[in-house]
C-alpha cells in the first residue's frame, strides 16, 4: 500500500516537474522577473541581456570555477545563445543540431540532428543563434531555410516549413521569437542578393500568418526609393533576433544592408527598408514606423543589431525608449513608439559621415575619394553581437571594433540566382599590414594599433557619452551580459572570458578559454545556485561559485 | 569621457607611438590568404620613390615588378595575347583596351579566375607574379620588355651567403637562425619591388607583423626578441637567444613595439645590379619544395 502510494507520489512530482518545464506566453511577457530561467535569445522582450540574479557579486566573482563543459562536434563558430527552462538546458550545435542538457551538470538528455540541405548557402558561416520556445515545443531556424518545430522533451520533429529557397541565397541563422500564437524569423543572404523578409508562423501548424517584405516593392510605402527592380534583389536580411513591446503590440527588427553590398550605384535611392529598424504590428506585420540609420548604404553597415528597449527618463519625463549602437558607428536613442529620433552620437571614429541631422538622424555623408580607407571598416563599429543595457547603472554597454577601418573598392556585378553579389571588394587600409576580418584565421595575432582592437564601450543614453571603454587587443564578436549586482561578462577573439564591473569597466575576473568567444554570455539558477554560460571556440563552458 | 584604468589602456598607450605607423607606401603585404586576390590592389596610389628616380612615370607601379612582370609575361601570356599585347580582337594592353576589367582588382580576378567560355584559363600566379603582371600590363607602352636584364639568382644566392649576410638572421628550408623573418617561401609572397626597397631600406619597408619588441620587467630585467602573437594580457616572442617567451604584461614597466628593423641598408654595400641578381634569388624562394 505504502509502495503504491510512494510510486504514485513520484508520478505526480514528475508530473509537477513535467508541467512546470514548458514556457507559456505569460512566462514570455515576464521574463525578465523570473530571471531562473533564459526563455529568449536576449533573456526578454526588451532585449538587455540584463538579469536581476545577483548571487554572484564584485565581491566574489574571483570564485567563479568551471562547473562543466558542452563540446559541440561542429568546427563552425558557436554563436548560440542557450535557453534555460527549469534546470534544463536547450542549445544549438552548429549549423542545426539541437541539445537538452541537464544546465546544473551539462549530461544530455537528448540530441537532435538535422541535415542541413546542400543547397544551403549561409555567407559567413553555417551558423546558428538558438531557439525560441513556447509550451513544449522548440522552435529552430535553420541554414537551408526551414523552420522546425520540436517536441523538448525527446527532441523529436513536430513540424518543418520551407520559408525561402535556399538555393536562391536564402539562409536562416536567427534564433526565432514566439509572440503570442506565432513564431517569429527572418531571413540571411544580404550577399546574395535576395528579398529580405520577416514572416510569422502559427506555433502549432506552421502555416505563415504575415510576412512583411524588407524591401519596398512596387505599390509598398517607399518603392521610390528603389530605382527599376534593384529592389527585387535588395537585400535588407534578417539574422538576429527582434524585440516586442506587448504594450504597443510592436515588433521590432533590423535588418541588413541593401545589395550589392558595396556598390549602391547600381541602386540610387534610399533603399528603404535596409539598413533600418522596422516596427511591426505583432498580429498583422503591418508597418507602424521606420527608422534607417543608413540610406543607399556603401559599407555593408547592417542594421542587424538587437534593438535593445528601455523605459527610463528622457529629459525629465518617463519615455518608452529603443537603445542601438549600429555598424555604422553611431549610437541612437529612439522613441519606439512612434520611430522618432531623439540623438545619436559616434561611439567610434567616423569618417563616412560628418554628423546626423539633428532632427531627423539622417546622416550628413563626407566626400571620400575611392582608395582612401573608411572607419568604421566592413566589419563596422559593431555587429549582431549583443549589447546590454543596465536598468541598475543605466548605461548601454556596446560590443564594438574601435578604430578600425579598410578601403572599399566598387566594381560592379550582375545579379545571378544564388552567386555572391556585393559589388566590390575590401582591401586592408594599412600599407603592408593586416587586417582584422570575419573570420580568424589562427591563433596569432601580430596586428599593430593601426588594425584597430575590439573594445567594450559604456555609453550614458542620457547625454550619448561614452562613460568607459574597456579595450582589447584583437576585436570582438562576443555579446555582453549584466547583472544586478552590477556585474558585466564578456568575452573576445582571444579567448578570454572577463568579468568587468559595470559601473567603472575595471578587470574583476577572467579566464582563458582558449577559443574565439562569439556567442552572448548568459545566466541563470539552478537549485538555488547562479550559473554563467559561455561558448568558447567549439565549446560551451559554464561557470558558478566555488562550493563552500 | 573617463577611460578606464586597465592594464590594456596603459599598454596601448606605450604601444602607441607619437608618430602614426609608416611604412614604405606601396608594396603589397598581404599574408592573409582569404584575402590574397585582392591584395596590392591598392597600389600605386601612393608611390615611394623608387632606387632609380630618374627612370619614367609607371604610374605609380615599380620598375622592379613591371620587369619580373614582363619576363612572366613573355613566357606566359605573350603566346595569346602576343608581344605587343593586341592579339586578341577587342583587347589592347598597350593601349588600355580591356573587354571586362576596369580596375587592377579586375585584371587580378580575371587572371587568378580565367574566364569561363573563352580560351582564358585559370592562372595560378603567387601574389608576387600576379602583382608584377598587371604592373606590366598597366605600363606595356612605356615598358621596353626587350631591355629587361633578368637577375642572376645564382649570382644572388653567392651574395646572399658572402657579402649579403642573409644568413646570420635569416632562415631557408629549416637552416638558419630565427632572428628574421623566414625567407622560405619570400619569392611567393612578396613582390620583387618590396624586396629591393627592403634591401635598400629594411625599416621603411618592414611589415608590421615582423616587429621586434623590447620589454623591461618590474624586475629591471630587459627581454628583446620578435613578436610573435600578442592578446589584452601577454605577448609571446621569439628571444635573441632563439627562446620561446611569453610575458605577462602585468609584470612588466615597459613594453614597446619597436618600429626599427635590425637589418642593415644594402644601399651603400651592393651595386643594383647585385640588388637585382639578390631579388631574383629571393623571389625563386617559393616554399623549398
Amino acid at each position: 500500500m505504502i509502495r503504491r502510494f510512494l510510486i504514485a507520489a513520484a508520478a505526480l512530482l514528475l508530473v509537477a516537474l513535467n508541467i512546470r518545464a514548458q514556457v507559456s506566453n505569460e512566462d514570455l511577457l515576464h521574463a525578465s522577473s523570473q530571471p531562473r530561467d533564459w526563455l529568449t535569445y536576449s533573456g526578454s522582450y526588451m532585449s538587455q541581456r540584463y538579469s536581476l540574479l545577483h548571487q554572484i557579486d564584485p565581491a566574489n566573482v574571483k570564485n567563479l570555477e568551471l562547473k562543466w563543459v558542452f563540446q559541440a562536434q561542429s568546427l563552425q563558430k558557436f554563436e548560440a545563445t542557450p535557453l534555460v527552462v527549469h534546470g534544463v538546458m536547450y542549445v544549438t550545435q552548429a549549423p542545426n543540431d539541437v541539445v537538452a542538457l541537464d544546465a546544473a551538470t551539462g549530461r544530455a538528455f537528448w540530441f537532435y540532428h538535422y541535415a542541413v540541405s546542400p543547397a544551403a548557402k549561409p555567407c559567413c558561416g553555417a551558423v546558428n543563434r538558438g531557439l525560441a520556445m513556447l509550451g513544449h515545443t522548440l522552435y529552430m531556424a535553420t541554414n537551408d531555410s526551414h523552420l522546425v518545430a520540436l517536441d523538448s522533451r525527446n527532441g523529436q520533429p513536430i513540424w518543418n516549413v520551407e520559408v525561402a529557397k535556399a538555393a536562391d541565397g536564402y539562409a536562416m541563422t536567427v534564433a526565432p521569437l514566439i509572440i503570442k500564437d506565432k513564431v517569429i524569423t527572418g531571413v540571411a543572404g544580404g550577399e546574395l542578393g535576395i528579398r529580405g523578409f520577416v514572416a510569422a508562423y502559427d506555433v502549432e501548424t506552421g502555416k505563415e500568418d504575415w510576412r512583411f517584405y524588407t524591401t519596398a516593392g512596387p505599390g509598398d510605402p517607399g518603392s521610390g526609393t528603389w530605382t527599376s527592380d534593384a529592389w527585387a534583389h535588395g537585400g535588407a536580411p534578417i539574422w538576429t533576433t527582434g524585440s516586442y513591446d506587448p504594450d504597443l503590440n510592436l515588433t521590432y527588427w533590423g535588418t541588413g544592408n541593401p545589395g550589392p553590398d558595396y556598390d549602391p550605384g547600381a541602386r540610387p535611392g534610399d533603399n528603404l527598408y535596409s539598413a533600418s529598424v522596422v516596427a511591426l504590428d505583432a498580429d498583422t506585420g503591418k508597418m507602424k514606423w521606420y527608422f534607417q540609420f543608413s540610406p543607399n548604404d556603401a559599407h555593408d553597415y547592417d542594421a542587424t543589431q538587437v534593438p535593445v528597449l528601455a523605459n527610463t527618463n528622457w529629459k525629465g519625463s518617463p519615455r518608452k525608449l529603443m537603445l542601438w549602437a549600429n555598424r555604422n558607428g553611431y549610437f541612437y536613442v529612439l522613441d519606439r513608439t512612434d520611430g522618432k529620433f531623439l540623438s545619436g552620437t559616434p561611439f567610434v571614429r567616423i569618417t563616412w559621415a560628418t554628423g546626423l541631422d539633428p532632427q531627423t538622424g539622417r546622416p550628413q555623408l563626407r566626400h571620400l575619394e575611392p582608395g582612401v580607407p573608411v572607419f568604421p571598416g566592413p566589419e563596422g563599429a559593431t555587429n549582431w553581437y549583443s549589447p546590454s543595457f543596465s536598468p541598475h547603472t543605466g548605461l548601454f554597454y556596446i560590443p564594438a571594433w574601435s578604430d578600425f577601418s579598410a578601403i572599399f573598392n566598387r566594381f560592379p556585378v550582375p545579379y545571378k540566382q544564388g552567386q555572391h553579389y556585393t559589388g566590390g571588394a575590401i582591401t586592408p587600409a594599412i600599407p603592408n599590414g593586416q587586417m582584422p576580418v570575419l573570420s580568424k584565421l589562427g591563433p596569432i595575432n601580430t596586428y599593430t594599433d593601426a588594425a584597430g582592437h575590439g573594445a567594450v564601450i559604456a555609453m550614458d543614453p542620457a547625454d550619448g557619452q561614452k562613460k568607459w571603454e574597456f579595450d582589447m587587443y584583437d576585436v570582438t564578436m562576443s555579446g555582453i551580459l549584466t547583472t544586478a549586482s552590477d556585474l558585466l561578462f564578456v568575452g573576445g577573439r582571444e579567448g578570454y572570458f572577463q568579468s568587468l564591473d559595470a559601473k567603472t569597466g575595471a578587470l574583476l575576473w577572467k579566464a582563458s578559454l582558449g577559443g574565439e568567444i562569439a556567442d552572448g554570455p548568459m545566466t541563470y539558477e539552478v537549485n538555488g545556485k547562479q550559473y554563467v554560460s559561455v561558448a568558447s571556440g567549439n565549446s560551451l563552458f559554464v561557470f558558478g561559485l566555488r562550493d563552500p | 569621457m573617463k577611460p578606464a584604468t586597465g592594464l590594456t589602456q596603459a599598454f596601448r598607450r606605450l604601444v602607441k607611438s607619437p608618430t602614426t605607423w609608416s611604412f614604405g607606401g606601396r608594396a603589397i603585404g598581404c599574408a592573409g590568404f582569404a584575402l590574397l586576390v585582392f591584395c596590392g590592389f591598392a597600389r600605386g596610389q601612393n608611390p615611394a620613390p623608387g632606387p632609380e628616380d630618374s627612370t619614367p612615370n609607371y604610374g605609380g607601379y615599380a620598375k622592379a615588378d613591371i620587369a619580373y612582370g614582363a619576363q612572366l609575361y613573355t613566357a606566359q601570356c605573350s603566346g595569346c595575347h602576343g608581344v605587343n599585347g593586341d592579339a586578341q580582337p577587342g583587347i589592347n594592353f598597350r593601349a588600355g583596351q580591356f573587354k571586362r576589367v576596369a580596375s587592377d582588382n579586375d585584371l587580378r580576378m580575371v587572371i587568378t579566375n580565367g574566364i569561363s567560355g573563352t580560351a582564358m584559363p585559370a592562372w595560378h600566379f603567387n601574389n608576387a607574379e600576379l602583382t608584377s603582371v598587371v604592373a606590366y600590363l598597366r605600363n606595356m607602352s612605356k615598358f621596353n620588355a626587350s631591355n629587361v636584364v633578368p637577375g642572376d639568382a645564382a649570382h644572388g644566392k653567392a651574395l646572399y651567403d658572402s657579402v649579403g649576410q642573409c644568413a646570420t638572421c635569416h632562415r631557408i628550408n629549416g637552416a638558419g637562425p630565427f632572428t628574421g623573418p623566414d625567407l622560405t617561401n619570400v619569392g611567393a609572397a612578396r613582390s620583387p619591388d618590396f624586396l629591393e626597397r627592403t634591401l635598400l631600406d629594411a625599416d621603411g619597408a618592414m611589415l608590421p607583423n615582423n616587429r621586434s619588441i623590447r620589454a623591461v620587467t618590474k624586475a629591471n630585467q630587459t627581454i628583446t626578441g620578435r613578436r610573435l602573437n600578442e592578446d589584452t594580457y601577454t605577448v609571446q616572442l621569439i628571444d635573441s637567444n632563439n627562446r620561446l617567451v611569453s610575458l605577462n604584461k602585468s609584470d612588466l614597466r615597459e613594453y614597446t613595439v619597436l618600429k626599427t628593423s635590425g637589418m642593415p641598408s644594402y644601399r651603400d654595400k651592393l651595386s643594383s645590379k647585385d640588388v637585382s641578381d639578390l631579388v631574383a634569388y629571393l623571389l625563386s624562394l617559393k616554399g623549398g619544395q
